[in-house]
């Protein structure tokens, strides 16, 4: 009794330290003054209309949908046939690849950064609004290789044998058996690249933070210049975002699955 | 289905584009990055092809030395702070009813995914003067005043552990989960209590999952870059700021490039550790 009491109480109090710093900028996020007070004084909504509002913060919002929903779709695109190839031939060479897809998550990401600025100063792209968006897919390509590796490995082989016994080509058996069942893992694969793309700093800065304003760069740009409350209203939206998307991801797919657990009947 | 070797060009199509789209944009990145290492800076900013190790030789001064050094052992501490509160924390995760523990794994991930940018402000906020903790210990009557606590070296480990704690609970999350509960079924019926099951049976059968996760966490603190500059001082930088710094404020690219060279042969080395360490005990 006494140790489920204890068990409780450092879970809550974890739970306290991981939501404090937003439950403080939550709080910050609606003073009426502009200063950064807590508790908030007053209670205003107008920092989170300044976010749609001035075209800086504006920019800087649609700058970075657009660079994650583009990065995300493009790591689906690489990943996909990788993992699909993987799993459909017997061709252990073609595991560098996938190799070379885990290594820049696993690095330290200012190694990635540093190579891609050198590449785009060589071939001339250097602050490309585009580069970031193939710099990004390529960052971020891990995380779709990990969920489609983990769907094509749970797709049970004697339906694509049925298939293929029934007569389906490969292209049919791609289209009709193992798309379905993959597609979740898809999905997931797509949104873990599109919330990390959304919220990375560094490769984003060296690539194109002088020519486009990602919302991060916007942050710590008025970090730097001083702060204010919008900052805060900005960093609840995006952890809004960021929870509603997790939040999705466990309601139609299996979460614990996805992060490595057993299933329950396996 | 049978798994063969792809034969002609049609079987191998699927694979043309990702291996390409890796090799432009990782592989010819990357192998760049360790020529313009060995390249000579040219001053006014620019670089041209040689085969120098001036950059590398400059690894010897004392505040090289330094900064690797205090950067290695920051990530070394923030390592085992967070497995030592993330190993106990996981192995109850594990335990919970499913929604709970699907509650805890969105909330976890919503946190790993912040911006360091994020992170850094929220936590400069927590402990700032004005809008910091210290005034909710004004108002508990524990303190005079409310003041500053950030920057300094203890703000910088709180956001650091605090950055590396969902990631470390979602590595350690696999290994535990699939921990086969009758062995400490069995030393609870043999008359172990649970605290003591915990540190017999559980903490040694997973000793190398702890020693992997340990240095994985290692590299990633490593990877910290603007933490160390919102929430330390400048002496708290650390490589990866140096090199950033490097790069783009002294347009020094070559030493920035032989810099993250040898960033990524320690991290390497440790990530094979890693794997060394994790595939032990899975063999055993």
């Amino acid at each position: 009794m006494l140790m489920r009491t204890l068990n409780s109480l450092a879970a809550g109090l974890i739970a306290l330290v991981l939501a404090a710093p937003i439950l403080v900028v939550a709080g910050v996020s609606v003073n009426e003054k502009k200063s950064l007070t807590f508790p908030p004084q007053g209670f205003s909504l107008a920092w989170y209309a300044e976010v749609f509002t001035d075209p800086g913060w504006r920019g800087a919002l649609i700058t970075s949908l657009v660079v994650a929903t583009l990065s995300a779709a493009l790591a689906v695109l690489i990943a996909f046939p990788l993992a699909w190839f993987l799993w459909r031939w017997r061709a252990p060479w073609a595991r560098a690849f996938e190799v070379l897809g885990m290594t820049p998550f696993i690095l330290p990401p200012v190694i990635t950064a540093l190579g891609f600025l050198s590449f785009w100063a060589a071939v001339g792209e250097y602050g490309s609004p585009w580069t970031v968006v193939v710099s990004h897919a390529v960052f971020f390509v891990t995380l779709p290789l990990v969920t489609l590796s983990l769907g094509f490995g749970a797709v049970d082989r004697s339906y694509v044998e049925a298939a293929a016994t029934m007569g389906a080509d490969d292209r049919t058996v791609l289209r009709t058996v193992v798309m379905p069942l993959v597609r979740p893992y898809v999905i997931s694969g797509f949104a873990f690249a599109f919330v990390l793309s959304l919220n990375e700093y560094i490769v984003a800065y060296m690539v194109v933070g002088f020519t486009l304003e990602t919302l991060p760069i916007k942050i710590f740009n008025a970090l730097r210049y001083g702060y204010t409350p919008t900052m805060a209203a900005v960093t609840v939206l995006f952890v809004s975002l960021t929870a509603v998307v997790f939040g999705l991801i466990a309601w139609f797919g299996d979460l614990p699955r996805l992060l490595g657990a057993w299933a329950k009947n396996d | 289905m049978i798994r063969r070797a792809p034969r002609g060009l049609a079987e191998h199509a699927p694979i043309l584009f990702p291996a390409l789209m890796l090799v432009v944009f990782f592989v010819i990145p990357f192998s760049l990055m360790i020529a313009v290492s060995v390249f000579r800076r040219v001053p006014g900013g620019f670089y041209e092809p040689d085969l120098v190790f001036a950059n590398y030789e400059r690894f010897l001064t004392a505040f090289f030395g330094g900064v690797m050094s205090f950067s290695l052992g920051l990530a070394a501490l923030v390592a085992v702070l967070s497995v030592g509160i993330a190993f106990p924390f996981t192995y109850r995760l594990v335990k919970l009813p499913r929604g709970a523990q699907i509650r805890w794994l969105v909330f976890l991930l919503s946190i790993l995914s912040l911006s360091e940018v994020i992170i850094g402000f929220a936590w400069s906020t927590l402990l700032s003067r004005t809008a910091g903790i210290t005034n909710l210990f004004v108002a508990l009557g524990l303190m005079a005043e409310p003041q500053s606590l950030s920057p300094s070296f203890g703000a910088l480990l709180a956001g650091l552990v605090y950055q590396a704690f969902p990631y470390t609970v979602l590595v350690l999350y696999p290994a535990l989960a699939r921990l086969d509960p009758y062995l400490e079924e069995a030393a609870r019926t043999l008359g172990s209590s649970p605290l003591r099951a915990f540190f017999t049976v559980v903490v040694p059968g997973l000793r190398n999952t702890i020693v992997a996760t340990t240095i994985m966490v290692f590299v990633f603190a490593l990877g910290s870059y603007l933490l160390p500059q919102l929430l330390g001082r400048p002496q708290h930088w650390t490589l990866s700021v140096l090199i950033t710094d490097q790069a783009i404020y002294q347009s020094n690219m070559p030493f920035a490039a032989a810099m993250a060279v040898f960033l990524v042969l320690v991290s390497l080395a440790l990530v094979g550790l890693a794997l060394l360490a994790g595939r032990r005990e899975e063999t055993a």
